[in-house]
């Protein structure tokens, strides 16, 4: 059977911290952070953050690592580039994935509740386990495979209309917001690949330099791998970098179609 | 079998080989059932009454008999397809499995059913 209910351990249950502003601020903004630690043994909970907007940048992620500086030191949270190009700081941010550095506080209104991405392993706070999903990744071999031994002393060439095939592609930034989003990929994601994936491998597939059309199509062809795609458009809803996964996957579904009838 | 590895699980046993004419099979299936319908509401439309003599009438024409057969035949693999999606989607390990069975034994009485009446009436008159 499915699980549609959780695991006793992941309830929110623990007692909720309260981090209060200081009382001479203006303007404040309320914000409730999912905490769990497997050290302690105890349930996760919700902590209470209140953030002075006039001492914080304008981002989820200013008001995190500000939370994080000066009121509670063991908030844990991925992040990097603070400017969407790394993926780090991806999670769920008022309900919708997105990338913490890029969206703007003042763009939800109301309290601002930040949880990690949906169903995935919780290593602490709002620190997904990723290993799976790097497994997947590797799984379709991201990386460009011929027969052609590579030309001695310079690059395979593209041509410029061949290269603009990639675009929409080729600016994936693995952040999972789009798998994580994803119905399909909550209940089957043991043996489907999920958009982030798919358009990984799509991008390959797409690639006029690559000579293993054949056999990546081979391996995606699977009612689990690729099949559990029901086009449920999540994945292009939240993408962080406006692609659209669910249009690479139908892409695939086509060139599955194609070498069949 | 190497799934004692994050790689490892995600090969699992390989690829399934198969999932496109199913994918496909459930498209063209959704067109077929477009048409017939809509065929099917026109033809219920312009019936002179609904009593049982006229619909037995109706049916034992060839050109209604033949398209509801489709229709039905049309109608139930499609929803064959569909459900085997849905038990496939929430279903894991031997309930899927059994539920597959069970689903495919269903559509088949159902659609057997269904054809073996129209033809009784379209052969004989008389219905099942």
């Amino acid at each position: 059977m499915a699980e549609f209910s959780l695991p006793k351990n992941s309830k929110i249950t623990g007692k909720s911290r309260e981090h209060k502003a200081a009382a001479d601020a203006a303007r404040v903004k309320k914000f409730k952070v999912y905490r769990y630690d497997p050290d302690t043994g105890e349930n996760p909970r919700y902590d209470k953050f209140e953030i002075d907007l006039d001492q914080c940048g304008p981002m989820v992620l200013d008001a995190l690592i500000k939370m994080k500086s000066e009121q509670d030191p063991s908030l844990t949270f991925r992040r990097s580039c603070r400017e969407g190009i790394c993926g780090s700081c991806a999670m769920n941010i008022d309900g919708r994935n997105g990338l913490a550095c890029t969206t703007a506080i003042e763009d939800i209104k109301g309290e601002v509740r930040i949880t990690p991405l949906p169903h995935m392993d919780v290593i602490k706070d709002l620190v997904p386990d990723f290993t799976h999903f790097y497994a997947q990744y590797s799984s379709i071999k991201p990386w460009l495979q011929t027969v052609t031994p590579a030309p001695s002393g310079k690059e395979r060439l593209q041509s410029p209309e061949d290269r603009a095939k990639l675009d929409g592609l080729y600016e994936c930034i693995l952040c999972a917001c789009c798998s994580t989003s994803c119905p399909s990929y909550w209940w089957n994601s043991d043996k489907f690949l999920g958009p982030a994936i798919l358009l990984q491998a799509y991008r390959w597939l797409a690639d006029s330099r690559d000579e293993m059309t054949g056999e990546r199509l081979d391996e995606l062809e699977d009612p689990f791998r690729l099949y559990r795609c029901h086009t449920i458009m999540n994945c292009a809803n939240v993408c962080p970098k406006g692609l659209n996964p669910a249009k690479a996957i139908a892409e695939v579904k086509k060139l599955e179609l194609e070498r069949t009838l | 079998m190497g799934n004692g590895t994050s790689i490892g699980r995600v090969r699992g046993l390989g690829s399934g080989k198969h999932g496109t004419h199913h994918w496909w099979h459930q498209r063209l299936t959704a067109g077929s059932n477009l048409l017939l319908l809509l065929w099917f509401l026109f033809s219920i439309a312009m019936l002179p009454s609904y009593d049982g003599a006229s619909l037995t009438k109706w049916l034992s024409s060839g050109w209604a008999a033949l398209p509801m057969a489709l229709l039905i035949a049309t109608l139930f693999y499609h929803a064959r397809l569909g459900l085997q999606v849905v038990i496939e989607d929430y279903q894991q390990d031997e309930t899927r499995v059994v539920l597959l069975v069970v689903l495919n034994l269903l559509t088949a009485l159902g659609a057997g059913l269904a054809i073996f009446s129209i033809l009784r009436i379209a052969f004989t008159g008389t219905p099942a």
